[in-house]
């Protein structure tokens, strides 16, 4: 029944997104727990907000989140503007706003942003708790990021853009492969067949921002990490050691020229035929499916996704970027900022976001699961758990600014670059990684 | 009651003067001398993005001198400007050179060796990012049809390969502008030098010694120390290319600062990294301004 609803609702407000001045807070009648009470803020008089976010990766997104914006502001009468910038330099724009007490009154921000300056950032502990309880809870990785101490939220999840396994269905055949290995072990031998078939896969080990992030994902996989809960650094420990030996090898059935890859490199190479495996967003898939070269075009009934395999811990390990919305402080509205967050995760408004998103974007709440978009194409489905399989990228640490330099600075990613090259032994890396990461999370 | 004073300003040439200099010295005071102030003082506190420092003294700088990463890119930096600015040197005067001779087209060869300095630096290094691509390189590609090779050049995966390749990229990028300013020196050089040199039987070779090198010298060391300066600040280039990579072998101290201080939000550190180019810098242009402008030696004389 909520499938009919849900298929009935999505066709027509992408028919009538922009005349939908009725569906403002209250009438809520698709809501999968229906149950819950709509919580609403009430804007401050003549309230105006302004939104700095990461430009759209896809254009369905940008076109979607400004529908929903103009549906916010026929309901509300709070006008609303939406500033973009590339996602590498919200950063800083974001940390200056909250340092100087000035700027946009919501930004969209990227992995741990929120957690360098959490004083500055408006409690939104109940809006956080009604959405948890209207849909199904928000994952654990999206509580990491947002609600630091288990108790007050600092800003309200959006979500994740993933990374996943994307492969060429007739190169695994052709290696003896008919489904996706789903652990470490069966990982490495599909590399190797896939290798002496000479479709090598290929990831990416220079200081690709995005993309170097399967780094993470393989060391967390065995168990290694950055630092455990109290912020000590453990990255030089057995653990890790094995995740090198295992780079190591891997690294050989590669691609040769990973270690200059940045984050276009592995959707070049893919698209070219070049390499049969490797991870990213959904966009390689989506290039297949709208690249104005037939070439490309040709590629999609063979393109697929899977998960990240499992390593020897038994749990999956993603490593993803992260989307948070902060409402700052210093916001003159913060009644209306919050009604405005409220609304665009509301499910008349996230569901056809999501969807036109394309599967960039992966939902930080359970009942999002259950989105169309997850089910419209059966290769979109890997995507959908990005933030429910994700662990935060200062794992198993708090996160600060120790977390956030040790990122920038591509500690992991060179660690891993450096063992799986031969350029330093597993344990020379490991020990070097150890000695950077320490700098970090002196304090 | 005001007016005499006034007209007195007026009149006289040291207050107008000074007047005169205010815009640039405000221009110089407000983006030039803070910043740098600015910079210098963040290199001594732990700032981040975002949250003013405390002051720390010169922590910054120990950690920085026993940080590998920090010493890698001080020896990339070093062996990217001495390499470059060399090569950049001698090729730029050998095209200055040809270019002052009569040869056929002669305008056209001069706004044509501009171009790559016209070109924005972002759009040359993608150029170069395709040419040097590890899977679509033109060279690789090149080099394979006509049978010299069977596989594809690392020449970004590689650390040594990256950094030459990021230097030819810096060279093509550099060459123009030096080879049309000792182009430009060489034409204020009298004819009158050459003839008088030519009857006293000189050759070519020792034309060029004796006459065209000495009047030139001023030119040369303003000239190169612009493209030290340049080079050894160049961020653009390794940003697009390589970001830094592989495994660090082409981070550059400009490189290694942006991605401390902006992408990781170690304000402070990555001021640190700056402020310690400073130096360097400064050698660069003492070097030039005491080694190469000495006028004695200018003036056909020995040095003393």
């Amino acid at each position: 029944m909520t499938n009919f609803n849900r298929r009935n609702f999505l066709g027509s407000t992408a028919t009538v997104a922009a005349a939908s001045s009725t569906l403002g807070a209250g009438a809520l009648s698709f809501a999968p727990a229906a149950q819950a009470q709509t919580m609403s803020f009430k804007p401050e008089k003549g309230a105006k907000l302004r939104v700095l976010r990461w430009s759209r990766f896809v254009q369905g997104d940008i076109d979607a989140y400004m529908a929903n914006v103009k549906k916010f502001t026929d309901a509300t009468g709070v006008e609303v503007r939406v500033d973009n910038e590339g996602w590498e330099d919200v950063r800083p724009k974001a940390a200056v706003a909250a340092n100087t007490g000035a700027g946009p009154d919501i930004i969209l921000s990227t992995n741990d942003d929120a957690n360098l300056y959490p004083e500055k950032l408006l409690d939104v502990t109940d809006l956080c708790e009604y959405l948890g309880k209207k849909y199904g809870g928000f994952y654990p990785a999206a509580q990491t990021y947002l609600k630091p101490d288990g108790k007050k939220w600092i800003g309200v999840p959006l979500g994740a853009a993933g990374a996943m396994m994307v492969y060429r269905q007739s190169m695994l055949k052709a290696a003896g492969f008919d489904s996706f290995p789903k652990d470490t072990d069966g990982f490495l031998r599909m590399a190797k067949a896939l290798k002496e078939k000479g479709t090598p896969v290929g990831f990416a080990l220079g200081n690709a921002t995005g993309d170097g992030l399967w780094c993470n994902w393989l060391i967390w996989a065995f168990g290694g990490k950055l630092v455990d809960k109290d912020n000590k650094v453990v990255i030089d420990s057995p653990e890790t050691i094995k995740a090198l030996e295992y780079a190591k090898e891997l690294y050989n059935y590669m691609i040769p020229g990973t270690l200059s890859w940045l984050d276009p490199n592995n959707n070049k190479a893919f698209l070219d035929g070049q390499i049969s495996v490797t991870n990213n967003g959904i966009s390689i898939y989506y290039a297949t499916k709208n690249s104005p070269d037939p070439k490309v075009r040709e590629l999609n009934p063979d393109v697929y996704h899977a998960n990240y395999p499992i390593g020897p811990v038994g749990v999956a390990t993603e490593s993803h970027l992260f989307f948070n919305q902060m409402i700052m402080k210093y916001t003159k509205y913060p009644q209306a900022a919050k009604e405005f967050l409220r609304f665009m995760m509301e499910k008349e408004q996230f569901d056809p976001w999501l969807t036109a998103a394309g599967g960039y974007i992966a939902q930080p709440l359970a009942a999002y699961e259950k989105t169309a978009i997850w089910t419209s194409d059966p290769k979109h489905t890997p995507y959908r758990d990005c933030v429910k399989n994700m662990r935060p990228a200062g794992y198993a640490g708090k996160l600060g600014y120790a977390s956030a330099g040790a990122g920038a600075d591509f500690i992991v990613v060179n660690m891993v670059a450096e063992a799986a090259s031969g350029s330093k032994t597993p344990k020379e890396a490991a020990e070097r990684a150890q000695k950077r990461a320490e700098r970090y999370y002196k304090v | 009651m005001t007016t005499p004073l006034l007209e007195k300003l007026q009149n006289s040439r040291n207050v107008l003067g000074l007047i005169f200099m205010l815009p640039a010295a405000v221009l110089l005071l407000l983006f030039l001398t803070y910043p740098l102030g600015l910079g210098v003082w963040l290199g001594f506190t732990d700032a981040k993005v975002g949250r003013p420092g405390e002051w720390i003294g010169i922590e910054n700088y120990i950690f920085l001198a026993g940080d590998s990463v920090t010493q890698l890119a001080l020896f990339n930096t070093l062996f990217y400007t001495t390499i470059a600015s060399a090569v950049k040197f001698f090729l730029g005067l050998w095209l200055a050179l040809l270019l002052n001779k009569n040869i056929r087209f002669k305008s056209f060869f001069r706004a044509i060796i501009l171009l790559p300095y016209i070109v924005p630096t972002a759009l040359s290094a993608i150029a170069f990012w395709w040419i040097f691509d590890s899977q679509f390189s033109i060279i690789s590609w090149g080099l394979v049809k006509m049978g010299f090779i069977d596989k594809y050049i690392d020449f970004l995966g590689d650390p040594w390969n990256a950094r030459f390749s990021t230097i030819v990229a810096n060279i093509w990028r550099g060459v123009p502008f030096v080879a049309i300013t000792l182009l430009a020196g060489l034409q204020t050089i009298s004819p009158s030098y050459y003839e008088a040199s030519a009857i006293d039987g000189a050759t070519p070779w020792q034309q060029f010694y004796h006459v065209t090198l000495p009047l030139l010298t001023p030119i040369i060391a303003v000239v190169m120390t612009f493209s030290v300066l340049f080079t050894f600040t160049d961020f653009q280039l390794i940003y697009v290319i390589t970001r830094g990579g592989p495994l660090n072998a082409t981070h550059l101290m400009a490189t290694l600062s942006f991605q401390r201080a902006i992408s990781g939000g170690a304000l402070g550190e990555g001021a640190a990294i700056s402020i310690a180019m400073v130096p360097f810098l400064l050698a660069a242009i003492m070097f030039s301004y005491f080694g190469l402008q000495r006028r004695a030696w200018q003036q056909g004389g020995d040095d003393k």
